[in-house]
């Protein structure tokens, strides 16, 4: 068989494995409860399958993704953003408030919401990149800080200054609406549902990742430095600036992560917006192997898997036996991988041995 | 001769490796109370066969006997058990206890179930006053110097019981007067009936301080020979299976014209100048060497001249530029290359392909990249072109670089950092760690590129490089450069006592 081909089949071993040893976790948790795991899963998968269903786990794994692709570009570095919660939930409140001020014609209105969730995520990851620099404090732990500091932040300036005045009766705490044209239409409605049309923009957004980080020297440098940051430096590379170019990068993408709710559901920044995506983002990542296609099926195993479990709580079944299953998936990918990784480096060096021997032989061929 | 049993005999030991024969039919005697030298070049099979030795391995076929029993290892603790210890090359201590408890780590002594520092600080007493290896059981090791701390490591074995000392390339990190402090403990330890087993490839130090030298060459034993009936080249000869070659470079090339200024460059690290008053000029064509003992400012001058580090005094010119406050790529777009001495830590991506390997520290220039974008084209023609005119074994650019063997990774740098045709190249440690016949190849390589103009800086643990190569050749001692030397004249003896400080500057 062609090594190409032999190389490629193993590493689908990884999601392979994960998604098999998630289901005999799950069972065996579904058993020790008293439930019955072959109803349960058949329920969660002819659910699942309805159009909706699938409309409803595309929209959920689309902010995944943009926060699987935000962690990921830090991860590419060895950075670890645990700051991307905070960076969205702050860059959805502002970009909410912003757009709402604003009478903008379509697609101006809807860029210049991006652009300012664009800016405040970079801003608020920024901070982050610049004391690792200047002050050498490590990015996780300063990234969390700035998660609580970002929960804070928005609670206190929602309820003061970005309120929408109440109406009687009224209980939600929410900023003012955006008006009609800083919201994206649905792309189709499926089911009953709307699929929502941030997904072309998602998509997108995967593509300009994918090339920045594989095709690009900025994206090489990125690389290099996070791969061996010595080496890096003694071949012209800044790993200062590097460290603060990635955070604003991801930051930036991780502004991005509330759009899709933003614009197609809440058109305003509400108490109930989705919190906790950064989190699920840094699973995804991992999941998905810091690779934008990887991701992708990262986000849509985890959309989909939130959507289906949403029967078992009408078969009287815990839901939350579903983060189990999730927390497997994740584990088992991080552990898989680097089994198969370890094969495949090992058949490398066989190789490198060989060409070793013919060159060898050459040479002695040569000298007879 | 001699009527005991031999402390150590290893017969016919065989061990094979997925693609590489480690060892074959090795043979080796070592008689009680003996300093026995295993000399080779790096790779022939010394630290597999000690590993084998140690129980780390187990060998696929001959036979290991200790003091005339036959016996097999399945793990280091069987080896222990049979009164063998291990004193590895890199230190394995931790820098923030004591000697002390360093000491009984993973042998703890107990009373009662509590731990019983009194008994293992008299027996550690003993031990040093018995053996002649001083130390304080109560100091923390964080405070020893690195020759104090190899004897931490010897302690360690002895306090297990070994009789029988395996010592792998102990002297690779010790500066000249620990040497000799070494060597000193060494013969104490054998005047006690400790037999010692000495893997080197400093051939003088096995000349000074072995009873016996068995020589390795690629897995094969090829002999075992006394000191007083050898010479080192001789000794050399036997390890590389052939003539040596020499790196001499024939006539001169160099020019007027100047590459590389450095001027009253000094480094302070912390409170200490690394690097003072450092002065001197690369011209076209022209190979200068810096002789010394490493870690005497060599990593602070390369690191000054790459833009690795700013200088608190004085200035480098790249021809008429002053780049003093240039950043690395800066200075690389100018045309310095670098060859580092680490080439695993400074100069390659392990996990990555070769082709991105060689595009590390040229990734801004073509054929890498044009504007914001990598060549990927560009990258696989130009590796192509290194692993062929380099002779990088490799089943092609996409490898990643961990699979290469030490040589060829050594080359594919080489080869980069040549190819690019700089006009300065700083190269630390080139041929270290790659067999003979590269080292031939990269020497050639070097010379052809000084008849073409280049200006080179070379840093060396290898003295017959050095004047073999050089045009020009300086020492450096205790960060400052303390002796302009003629390489048509010099010794290496000579050499050396200017690096160890002996003898002090005369043509400086």
């Amino acid at each position: 068989m062609n090594t190409r081909v032999k190389v490629a089949l193993l590493w689908l071993l990884v999601p392979v494995s994960a998604i098999v040893l998630a289901l005999v976790v799950s069972s065996l948790v579904l058993i020790i409860i008293g439930e019955n795991p072959v109803s349960a899963f058949r329920s969660m998968a002819s659910y699942g399958t309805q159009p909706n269903s699938l409309a409803s786990m595309v929209n959920r794994a689309v902010p995944l993704y943009v926060a699987g692709l935000a962690v990921a570009i830090g991860f590419k570095m060895n950075l670890f953003n645990i700051g991307v919660e905070g960076q969205y939930r702050l860059a959805a409140l502002l970009s909410a408030a912003a757009g709402a001020a604003v009478s903008l014609p379509a697609p101006l209105h809807i860029a210049f919401i991006m652009l300012v969730a664009m800016a405040v995520g970079a801003f608020w990851a920024g901070v982050a990149g610049v004391l690792r620099v200047k002050r050498g404090v490590h990015e996780v732990v300063s990234t969390i800080m700035l998660n609580f500091i970002a929960t804070g932040l928005g609670a206190y300036l929602l309820a003061n200054y970005l309120r929408k005045p109440r109406l009687p009766n009224e209980l939600i705490i929410q900023t003012r609406p955006i008006p009609p044209s800083g919201g994206l239409p649905s792309l189709a409605v499926v089911g009953g549902e709307d699929l929502r049309s941030f997904l072309v923009i998602a998509i997108a957004l995967g593509i300009v990742v994918y090339v920045l980080i594989w095709r690009t020297r900025f994206g090489y440098d990125l690389r290099a430095t996070g791969i061996n940051p010595e080496a890096a430096r003694a071949s012209g590379i800044d790993p200062n600036r590097m460290v603060v170019r990635t955070m604003l990068i991801s930051g930036a993408i991780a502004g991005l992560i509330g759009m899709s709710d933003l614009f197609g559901f809440f058109h305003a920044y509400t108490l109930d917006f989705p919190t906790g995506l950064g989190f699920d983002g840094i699973a995804v990542a991992l999941v998905g192997l810091n690779h934008p296609a990887g991701i992708a099926v990262a986000a849509l195993l985890f959309g989909w898997v939130d959507r289906a479990a949403q029967i078992l709580d009408l078969e009287g079944i815990p839901k939350e036996v579903i983060i189990i299953t999730k927390g497997v998936i994740i584990l088992s990918v991080v552990v898989a991988y680097e089994v198969v990784r370890r094969i495949v480096q090992a058949q490398e060096i066989k190789a490198a041995a060989e060409a070793t021997r013919k060159l060898e032989a050459q040479k002695e061929a040569v000298a007879a | 001769m001699d009527e005991r049993a031999p402390a150590v005999e290893l017969k016919a030991i065989t061990k094979t490796f997925p693609g590489v024969v480690a060892n074959d039919d090795v043979n080796l005697t070592v008689m009680p109370g003996e300093i026995h030298a295993v000399v080779g070049e790096n790779g022939a099979g010394k630290s597999t066969l000690m590993k084998i030795l140690y129980g780390m391995i187990r060998p696929d076929g001959g036979t290991i006997s200790v003091n005339g029993r036959e016996i097999r290892f399945r793990s280091p603790k069987d080896a222990i058990a049979s009164g063998i210890g291990m004193v590895h090359q890199h230190f394995m201590l931790a820098t923030n206890l004591t000697v002390l408890e360093n000491v009984v780590l993973g042998s703890e002594p107990t009373h009662g179930g509590v731990l019983d520092f009194d008994a293992a600080r008299e027996r550690i007493r003993d031990l040093s006053k018995t053996y002649g290896v001083p130390l304080d059981p109560d100091r923390i090791v964080e405070d020893l110097a690195v020759g104090e701390r190899q004897r931490v490591e010897i302690l360690k074995v002895l306090y297990r019981g070994a009789r029988i000392l395996i010592l792998d390339e102990p002297t690779a990190v010790l500066v000249p007067q620990e040497v000799e402090e070494l060597f000193r403990n060494l013969r104490d330890l054998k005047d006690r009936g400790v037999t010692i087993i000495f893997i080197s490839h400093k051939l003088d130090e096995v000349l000074d301080i072995a009873d016996s030298i068995t020589v390795i060459r690629a897995g094969h034993t090829v002999a075992t020979v006394k000191p007083q009936s050898v010479t080192a080249r001789q000794l050399a000869e036997l390890m590389v299976g052939s003539e040596l070659p020499t790196p001499e470079t024939r006539e001169s090339t160099v020019t007027d014209e100047v590459m590389l200024s450095v001027r009253d460059v000094g480094v302070r690290v912390g409170e200490r100048w690394t690097l003072q008053d450092v002065t001197f000029d690369i011209r076209r064509g022209e190979i200068v060497g810096i002789a010394g003992v490493e870690g005497n400012g060599q990593r602070e001058l390369v690191d000054a001249i790459m833009g690795m580090r700013s200088p608190q005094q004085g200035s480098i010119h790249l021809g008429d530029a002053d780049i003093t406050r240039w950043s690395s790529r800066r200075r690389r777009e100018a045309g310095i290359g670098y060859v580092p001495e680490d080439r695993q830590l400074r100069g390659l991506l392990l996990p990555s392909p070769l082709w991105e390997n060689a595009m590390l520290g040229k990734q801004t220039m073509p054929p890498f990249s044009s504007g914001p974008w990598i060549n990927r084209r560009g990258a696989h023609q130009r590796t192509d072109e290194v692993i062929h005119a380099y002779h990088v074994a490799t089943p092609g650019p996409d490898t990643s670089a961990f699979a290469l063997s030490g040589g060829n990774q050594q080359k594919l740098i080489l080869g980069r950092e040549m190819i690019a045709e700089p006009k300065v190249l700083i190269a630390a440690q080139p041929t270290r760690g790659i067999d003979v016949g590269a080292q031939a190849a990269v020497w050639e390589q070097i010379r052809r590129a000084r008849a073409a103009g280049l200006a080179l800086l070379l840093i060396s643990a290898d003295l017959e490089e050095l004047i073999g190569l050089s045009d020009t050749l300086y020492v450096i001692l205790r960060g400052a450069l303390v002796a302009k030397l003629d390489p048509a004249t010099v010794t290496p003896e000579e050499l050396g006592s200017y690096m160890t400080g002996a003898r002090e500057a005369a043509s400086a």
